[in-house]
């Protein structure tokens, strides 16, 4: 009842708004009335005050609306007269809200601020939403839409039926149109309920979708009842869709770090058959090694990656170097003493950036150019970090792909894995091939921890987390195997991003764990088996 | 598949029902009334593509003393593969006897049939004695509970050393097997075979690495082994053949390409030009 | 010459427990040791005013008896690795899980002198808002049955994953990367609260054990002494297992296990019987150490923990059985010692120990024991 009153009385007020006459000096006295109205009357009163200042079209409505909000908006306690205040330091700077004019100061025993509820905050919102849709701006239409959008009404609806066609912007026409259904659910007519869900059918907001829900329960005429479980059947359809795409999206995300992180791996343990478990502390080197990148050159932050890449690189791939000659070169032949020993490796240089840095994990920041997400609608949305993440891991693919094909470094790192003594014989020299090798898989290690920078925590345990998953991953796709690395990296990550919302992630973890132990059973030698008569014997 | 595949096996004609079939590990009572120990018949092997045996047909007889020779890449070593179990063939059959069939039988159900392999290249246990070495190879139960159990009897402890006399290794029973030189690791892996009482012996390459002094006793070796055991013999080293050898079957291409004595298969035209020709 | 007779058996003594330790120095020295401490350690403690010099403090007795608990831990991996080959990374898992078993064992018998006092349920299942007792923790406020399970839990959790890994020819570092996949996974696991054990905090707060309170000294004078006589047995029973034809045909998987297999060996069959006997001694050796430092928590799965008992054997010396045990006792003195000056150097000093252990004393201490025994 009182709404429908309520309904009437705004009306009402629009129709006035809308044949106002320009502001004037007549205006002005209606904002004064107004503006006493929204101190001394009933919050019901003050609502409608609100409302009434926005009609009246009048150029200062705009921001005494916005001091309403700010809570900025004030009255003098002798008079009543109300007024914009900003607090200084001691007391108050108060403008007169009509004219904008300074006013001097106040103390804070002289004004007293406008009370406020709930119910008048989203009035005022509401009304600054729509002069927001008449804004030049692009940005601030579209945030003005999104936030009636957020609270639909029927009045707001019908000013709006006036504006959307001199809406530009198509997106935003469509959520106009969006907003306008949303309104009209509540309309009396079952006639006006139907035609507003056909408005609805196809969005992806939750908003829309929780309305056409309540409407489909609860609605009193059975034919829009009906009609809205059918809409609603096919945004949740749509919804689902979308949220799959969303899934494979995270899973592709989660599968391009694994395959980053396996690389290296699949190199140094797949080509050479050395087993590395300081794997991991490599990739924290990388990591490592962006943050102090960006210590050198803290007014670069934007460039500070193209720097890192190549650093990380150097710097991994030297520790890789030293660490094949000065320890993994004495123990080849003997895989159980080269894991043992390279864990060893691992504990001291995670104990030394400990002693370096810190046990806390260190701030590596986003470049301006990574950080933002690219939104395909309201139900998907891509973060862009993690999209150049996933861009990057394809690129690193590629060119060790072109490395291991078309080099002839490549060349000779694929005969010296395949018999050693008859690539010596043919004048490669073994041990330089070697070292290089792991130098190259450490440095994609690094590679790798670049990237991880950007989308985890750097600390001196990030390492620990990856080297089990990497292991699984080059396990999976075939030992030695880039494609197997590839496909391998990428399976696993979305197979655990579909499984976390089903059994937690812990859950998912373990159940990938048990998935590829059972996948090994099976296929031994992995998604990618090396081929040939050496591979089927022993 | 697999409902059908009983059906199928019952209604062969070359073979009686399984519930006939003896017990694989019944090894005493091979049935050889009609000559040959080991049949093979038709074995084709491939690998992507490559036919390493092509329809290979071959009979060892009960005693008998085989020298098997060919080119390299003649399907010898996949032919031993094929015998052990190691490597299925995609069609043909192989039978031990006159019952037992090596194609539906595992590894080691096979080793413990009573065919034994010594591998081209030695492997002994390097770190077990020499008496160790032989005690593991000896024929008895192989299961966990029976081997934790086991203790060296008389009549184990007499084969022993009954074996390590006949590989002329007495003196060197204590010492560890790794420690031992190459031709004396080639005979304890004889006598580790020699252990498991086998009635067909697959030798393959044993004199590849030795002098020549140790060749002439393996050879001795070898011949005084024949009669009691059938030996089929795989080697390179055409001298020794020659010392040793009553039949000697050329392989080439996968396929036997000749067969007889010596003499008769240097004088073939065919094998002088397999030999010499390429 | 020797005659043939002599020459295929050596002078073996008669006596079973004489023809275990024959020729076993090592060993010998080791059960020595262990009674002489059973004996003195008892009587350093309890019968020593605390003012004398010779006085062992409670301290010094819980801290031996962790030592010993790890050497059995030591022991149970020695046989896997050192004697099959099988290097695993989730030894800590086993230890672990009969730590949970006992740990059951003495959460239970808190009763209801828990924070809440509820007489069935531990704390922390009466903080989760739980009204029962979850099924599996049924059967734990007996004894026998939480002994029993501190042997079956581990034993078939290892037979199950031994069956999975040796049945499809799993070995070398696979299998090493799969068993700390698995401790990791246990750990993971564990760290839930919806498993029912305690989550993070695992289970903590004991009272006491079969009636004996747990902060008594004289309780852990018995632990202790229960510690050692279990190293001593379990020792004694590995012993008899690598003696044995079966210990042999386990060190033949070690070298060569395709020619074993070619033997006619079940090589699954041997690695699987040894694996599973191996994880319950580690079970053993984890139901020992929680009565002793009062807690088991998740952490326990870490790999960071199983790796570290490789470490362990190695530097006493991997396939010798009391090198292990030694190896064992040894490493956690000298992190005890090395922790106390300077924790940082701790881990600089195990990874350097990892590396310095493979490079340069593959065989541990007992090799260059060995090696000098050997030159004079």
């Amino acid at each position: 009842m009182k709404r429908s009153v309520r309904c009437m009385l705004a009306s009402l007020l629009l129709a006035l708004g809308l044949i106002a006459p320009p502001a004037g000096a007549a205006d002005d006295e209606t904002l004064v009335s107004n503006l006493r109205q929204l101190n001394e009357g009933s919050f019901d009163d003050k609502a409608a005050a609100v409302r009434t200042i926005a009609e009246s079209g009048h150029p200062r409505a705009v921001p005494v609306l916005q001091a309403l909000l700010d809570s900025r908006l004030y009255f003098r306690i002798a008079g009543g007269g109300i007024v914009i205040a900003d607090a200084l330091d001691a007391g108050y700077s108060v403008t007169d809200p009509v004219s904008g004019e300074a006013l001097g100061e106040a103390t804070q025993y002289e004004i007293r601020r406008v009370s406020i509820n709930n119910a008048v905050r989203t009035e005022a919102r509401k009304m600054l939403a729509l002069a927001g849709l008449s804004s030049p701006d692009r940005q601030a239409r579209a945030q003005a839409v999104e936030r009636l959008l957020a609270s639909p009404d029927p009045a707001i609806a019908e000013r709006m039926e006036g504006l959307i066609d001199d809406e530009p912007v198509a997106g935003i026409r469509r959520d106009m149109a969006l907003a306008i259904g949303l309104a009209r659910l509540e309309a009396p007519e079952p006639a006006t309920r139907l035609a507003a869900l056909e408005t609805l059918d196809g969005s992806l907001r939750n908003r829309v979708r929780n309305e056409v829900r309540r409407v489909a329960r609860n609605d009193p005429a059975p034919a829009v009842q009906a009609r809205a479980a059918d809409i609603l059947e096919g945004i949740e359809e749509r919804r689902d869709l979308w949220g799959l795409g969303e899934q494979i999206f995270f899973g592709l995300s989660a599968g391009s770090v694994l395959m980053l992180a396996a690389f290296g791996l699949a190199i140094t343990f797949g080509v050479m058959g050395v087993i590395n478990m300081a794997h991991g502390e490599l990739i924290m080197l990388g990591a490592y090694t962006t943050y102090v990148v960006q210590l050198l050159m803290p007014n670069a932050i934007d460039y500070s990656l193209f720097v890192a890449i190549p650093a990380a690189f150097l710097v991994t791939g030297a520790f890789g170097v030293a660490i094949e000659r000065g320890v993994i070169r004495f123990l080849y032949g003997r895989p159980l003493e080269t894991l043992l020993a390279t864990f060893g490796l691992s504990l001291i240089l995670q104990q030394l950036v400990r002693t370096v840095f810190s046990p806390l994990n260190r701030q590596v920041s986003t470049p301006e150019w990574m950080s933002g997400s690219i939104e395909i609608n309201a139900a998907l949305s891509l973060t862009l970090n993690r999209l150049y993440v996933i861009a990057f891991a394809f690129l690193v693919f590629g060119l060790l792909l072109v490395l291991f094909k078309r080099t002839t470094l490549g060349l000779k790192v694929r005969a010296v894995s395949q018999n050693r003594a008859m690539a010596r014989a043919v004048g490669v020299s073994s041990s330089r091939i070697d070292a290089l090798t792991f130098g190259l898989g450490a440095g994609v290690a690094g590679l790798a921890g670049v990237a991880l920078s950007q989308i985890t925590n750097v600390g001196p345990n990030m390492g620990q987390a990856y080297i089990i998953d990497s292991f699984l991953v080059v396990v999976f796709g075939g030992a030695g195997s880039l494609w197997g690395t590839l496909v391998g990296g990428l399976s696993l990550g979305v197979l655990n991003k579909f499984l976390e919302p089903e059994t937690g992630a812990v859950l998912a973890k373990v159940l990938v764990l048990v998935f590829v132990i059972l996948f090994i059973q099976r296929r031994p030698q992995g998604l990618f088996p090396q081929r040939g008569r050496a591979a089927s014997e022993g | 598949m697999s409902l059908l595949d009983r059906p199928r096996e019952v209604m062969r004609r070359d073979r009686v029902f399984d519930f006939m079939m003896p017990n694989p590990l019944d090894a005493a009572r091979l049935d050889t009334r009609h000559g040959p120990i080991l049949y093979l018949e038709d074995i084709t092997v491939s690998f992507d593509g490559f036919k390493a045996l092509d329809a290979l047909t071959l009979y060892i007889d009960v005693g008998e003393l085989r020298c098997i020779i060919g080119p390299n890449g003649a399907g010898k070593s996949t032919m031993m593969d094929v015998i052990t179990g190691r490597i299925r063939p995609d069609h043909g059959q192989a039978w031990l006897g006159q019952r037992l069939d090596l194609l539906r039988m595992q590894e080691t159900d096979i080793s413990r049939a009573g065919i034994g392999r010594k591998f081209q290249k030695p492997t002994v246990f390097p770190e077990h004695r020499v008496v160790e070495n032989l005690e593991l190879a000896m024929a008895g139960p192989r299961g966990v509970w029976s081997t934790l159990r086991q203790h060296l009897d008389g009549e184990a402890r007499d084969h022993i050393d009954s074996v390590l006399t006949e590989i002329g290794l007495e003196s060197a029973g204590h010492s560890r097997a790794g420690q031992l030189s190459h031709g004396q690791k080639q005979w304890l892996e004889i006598g580790m075979l020699l252990m498991q009482n086998p009635q067909v012996l697959l030798v393959d390459e044993p004199v590849a690495g030795m002098t020549h002094q140790e060749m002439d006793r393996t050879g001795e070796l070898l011949q005084r082994l024949a009669g009691r055991h059938s030996v089929v013999v795989v080697e390179h080293d055409m001298d020794f053949v020659r010392s040793i050898a009553r039949t000697v079957t050329v392989l080439h291409q996968g396929a036997v390409l000749a067969e007889g004595s010596m003499d008769a298969i240097q004088a073939d035209p065919r094998v002088v030009e397999v030999y010499l020709g390429e | 010459m020797a005659s043939p007779q002599t020459s295929a058996t050596r002078v073996i003594p008669e006596r079973p427990w004489r023809r275990l330790l024959h020729g076993d120095m090592g060993g010998r020295i080791l059960l020595g040791t262990l009674a002489v401490l059973i004996v003195v350690i008892p009587i350093l403690n309890q019968g020593v005013s605390p003012s004398s010099p010779f006085h062992v403090s409670d301290y010094t007795v819980n801290l031996l008896g962790r030592y010993l608990c790890f050497a059995l831990l030591a022991l149970a991996l020695d046989l896997v690795w050192g004697y099959a080959g099988i290097l695993s990374l989730g030894h800590g898992a086993f230890f672990a899980l009969g730590g949970y078993a006992m740990g059951m064992y003495l959460m239970r018998q808190i009763g209801d002198r828990g924070v809440y006092g509820d007489p069935i349920l531990p704390d922390f299942m009466v903080f989760l808002g739980w009204e029962q007792l979850p099924w599996f923790w049924y059967g734990f406020d007996q004894f026998w049955f939480a002994a029993l399970m501190v042997l079956l839990v581990p034993g078939v959790f290892g037979f199950i994953f031994g069956w999975l890994a040796f049945r499809s020819r799993v070995t070398g570092v696979y299998l090493s990367i799969i068993s700390q996949a698995m401790t990791y996974a246990l750990m993971l696991a564990f760290f839930r609260n919806e498993m029912g054990f305690g989550g993070n905090n695992g289970l903590t707060d004991f009272k006491d054990i079969l009636g004996f309170s747990l902060a008594d000294p004289q309780t852990r004078l018995a632990l202790f002494v229960a510690s050692a006589v279990a190293l001593g047995l379990a020792y004694l029973l590995c012993r008899s297992v690598v003696r044995s034809r079966a210990g042999r045909v386990v060190r033949a998987v070690r070298d060569a296990e395709p020619r074993t297999r070619s033997l006619g060996y079940r090589t699954d069959h041997y690695k699987l019987w040894i694996w599973t006997l191996s994880a319950m001694l580690a079970g053993l050796a984890g139901a020992l150490y929680v009565p002793q430092v009062g807690i088991i928590n998740p952490s326990e799965f870490s790999p960071l923990n199983s790796i570290e008992v490789v470490v362990w054997v190695a530097v006493g010396g991997r396939g010798t059985l009391y090198g292990a045990a030694l190896g064992g006792a040894l490493v956690n003195y000298a992190q005890t010692l090395l922790t106390a000056m300077i924790a940082e150097l701790w881990l600089f000093a195990l990874g350097g120990l990892f590396v310095a252990v493979t490079l340069f004393f593959p065989r541990g201490l007992v090799g260059l024991l060995k090696r000098r025994e050997d030159r004079s």
